[in-house]
């Protein structure tokens, strides 16, 4: 069953709006201004007047509330506002699905997703609690920390690493997703690592954050501001971009153990995406061999290795043949990822400058564009627990 | 390194371990703090537990006890940690954090380090027996369960600690 099988009834990404991207800690704008500025440049991207966005969505605990907002908007009438639990950018896609629903039951008309980070105060790569400075710890966090298990890169290895033993996967096989995403941006002037080309040398000498992961195999942190606009494809017409339907959209986990169960969850090594895959594929009716370009959120480059294995794109026991850098780019390799330049090198967003991307590859305004792309996948930090994904074309439906 | 570096897998300055607010986990720090290993265990279906839940997973039952487990296993996965996220391990990288499949409690994992030199190659399937480390020196002392290969493991009945 599709989530929009009519198009008069289906939703659409139609306008997106990125800020500035800058390293961690140096934005000269407070968070809140980088929210604000994302979705004034989002509507300016498709000719929407500001005044009539009506609803709201996020992921992420994002601290902007709708609230707040809506008020600073000076939006006539909040009438939808949600998020989703979690606090990684595995609801990034769920998201964009919420915005989606509310649009179709008729909840509300233009819903902004949006994420804005600034890490001048809190650090998310150095794990939400435990670091320095805190003194005593409990909740499932006191069965962690005291073993030096904190951060996220830590609290993700051990997954990468029993799937690599389960199926005999090689670190070259990071490496190419790590080098794909450096290819991307060197193409992308807005990514922060433009100008900065990875070769494999670099990679292999560069050192360990905790193994398998390399330092370019965790994703950048940054600060900036990213949002789209969600409508029903018959508003859209009225608007000057052309819209990226939203074909599917799906999110959970697939394990009944998940995340929280301190590292118990039934698929360990997983992406915990093997369920929330199929759901995807049921929904839309398309087939892995039909998708044409994917953004895979790099948390890690073994969270991207599994999850795209989760979605049927390759046989664990071909992943070493099938993770090799000319099969990840564009224009023509098999499957091309993270075409900005991903969480790796164009921006850590949590993710949605990766859905902008995907919108940007219906649009044909990649800066690595795949030729009359038609079925563009995002799939939302695997390992995390709810993740998500999502389907955009560009075919009226 | 091939030595350990005092009597504890890592050095102090970590943030010590407390018992959650509600009670939910304090039977297996108290069980810590005795040398006794203790996991969440239902008496209903009779099946082990981990993390700790006021609910059993399997059959909804509230009636959720604690039963005492040899601190043995193997390793299940594990990670050798370069980066020291937090200032008290900068000079303790790197080391090994180990995912330990109890053999006496239905395969549930629980999370430790490997107390032997973190640079030796590691064996996913390993067995490992656990060791009590305690931190008495705090304002609230508590005790880790670290982890040991066992190098001949019929040799070893009970756990060294």
């Amino acid at each position: 069953m599709s989530l929009v099988r009519d198009g008069k009834k289906g939703a659409v990404i139609v306008g997106v709006g990125e800020t500035t991207y800058y390293k961690r800690g140096t934005s000269p704008d407070s968070e809140f201004k980088l929210c604000l500025s994302a979705i004034l440049r989002a509507c300016e991207d498709c000719g929407l007047d500001v005044r009539s966005i009506d609803g709201f969505a996020s992921y992420a605990d994002d601290a902007n509330t709708a609230t707040r907002v809506a008020n600073a908007l000076g939006l006539k009438e909040l009438r939808f506002s949600n998020m989703v639990w979690g606090g990684g950018g595995g609801g990034g896609c769920a998201a964009v699905a919420n915005a989606a629903a509310a649009v179709t039951a008729g909840y509300a008309d233009y819903v902004v997703v949006y994420r804005a980070i600034s890490q001048g105060t809190r650090r998310f790569g150095a794990g939400s609690t435990g670091g320095a400075g805190v003194s005593e710890i409990s909740g499932p966090r006191a069965f962690t920390v005291p073993y030096g298990l904190i951060s996220p890169a830590q609290a993700f290895a051990m997954r990468v690493v029993r799937f690599m033993h389960d199926y005999g996967v090689k670190q070259e096989a990071l490496r190419a997703i790590s080098l794909a995403s450096y290819f991307h941006a060197q193409s992308n002037p807005q990514a922060l690592m433009y100008g900065r080309p990875l070769t494999e040398q670099a990679y292999d000498e560069s050192r360990w954050i905790v193994e398998p992961f390399h330092l370019y195999d965790c994703c950048m942190e940054n600060d900036g501001g990213a949002a789209v606009i969600v409508t029903s494809a018959e508003r859209s017409r009225d608007l000057k971009m052309r819209p990226a339907h939203i074909l599917a959209s799906a999110q959970g986990a697939d394990s009944r153990k998940a995340l929280e169960s301190l590292h118990n969850d039934l698929s360990y090594a997983s992406a915990n995406f093997r369920t929330v895959s199929d759901r995807l594929y049921e929904q839309s009716g398309v087939t892995p061999a039909e998708i044409d370009v994917v953004q895979v959120y790099e948390n890690f480059t073994g969270g991207v290795l599994m999850a795209l294995i989760e979605h049927g794109f390759c046989p664990p026991q071909d992943a070493n043949e099938f993770f090799q850098l000319e099969n990840l780019i564009a224009p023509d390799g098999e499957l091309p990822i993270n075409t900005s330049g991903g969480n790796l090198a164009h921006s850590y967003m949590h993710g949605l400058e990766l859905i902008i991307e995907a919108a940007r590859q219906i649009r044909g305004e990649s800066t690595s564009q795949i030729k009359d792309a038609n079925l563009s996948m995002v799939i939302s930090s695997p390992m995390s627990s709810p993740v998500s994904n999502l389907l955009l074309t560009g075919a009226e439906l | 390194m091939s030595e350990l570096i005092g009597d504890t897998a890592l050095p102090t300055g970590l943030a010590a371990p407390v018992p959650a607010a509600d009670g939910l986990d304090l039977p297996f720090w108290e069980g810590l703090r005795r040398h006794e290993l203790v996991i969440q265990h239902c008496s209903s279906c009779g099946r082990f537990q981990w993390g700790p839940e006021w609910i059993c997973g399997r059959c909804l039952s509230f009636d959720l006890g604690w039963e005492s487990v040899e601190p043995r296993g193997k390793i299940f996965s594990w990670e050798r940690v370069w980066h020291p996220i937090h200032p008290a391990l900068a000079s303790a990288v790197p080391y090994v954090i180990v995912l330990v499949e109890l053999a006496g409690a239905d395969d549930v994992r629980i999370i430790g380090n490997l107390a032997a030199d973190p640079t030796q190659e590691i064996t996913i399937g390993s067995e490992v027996a656990g060791s009590y480390e305690d931190h008495n020196d705090g304002p609230a002392p508590y005790t880790l369960l670290q982890w040991l290969f066992i190098e001949n493991p019929d040799a070893l009945s009970s756990p060294k600690n």
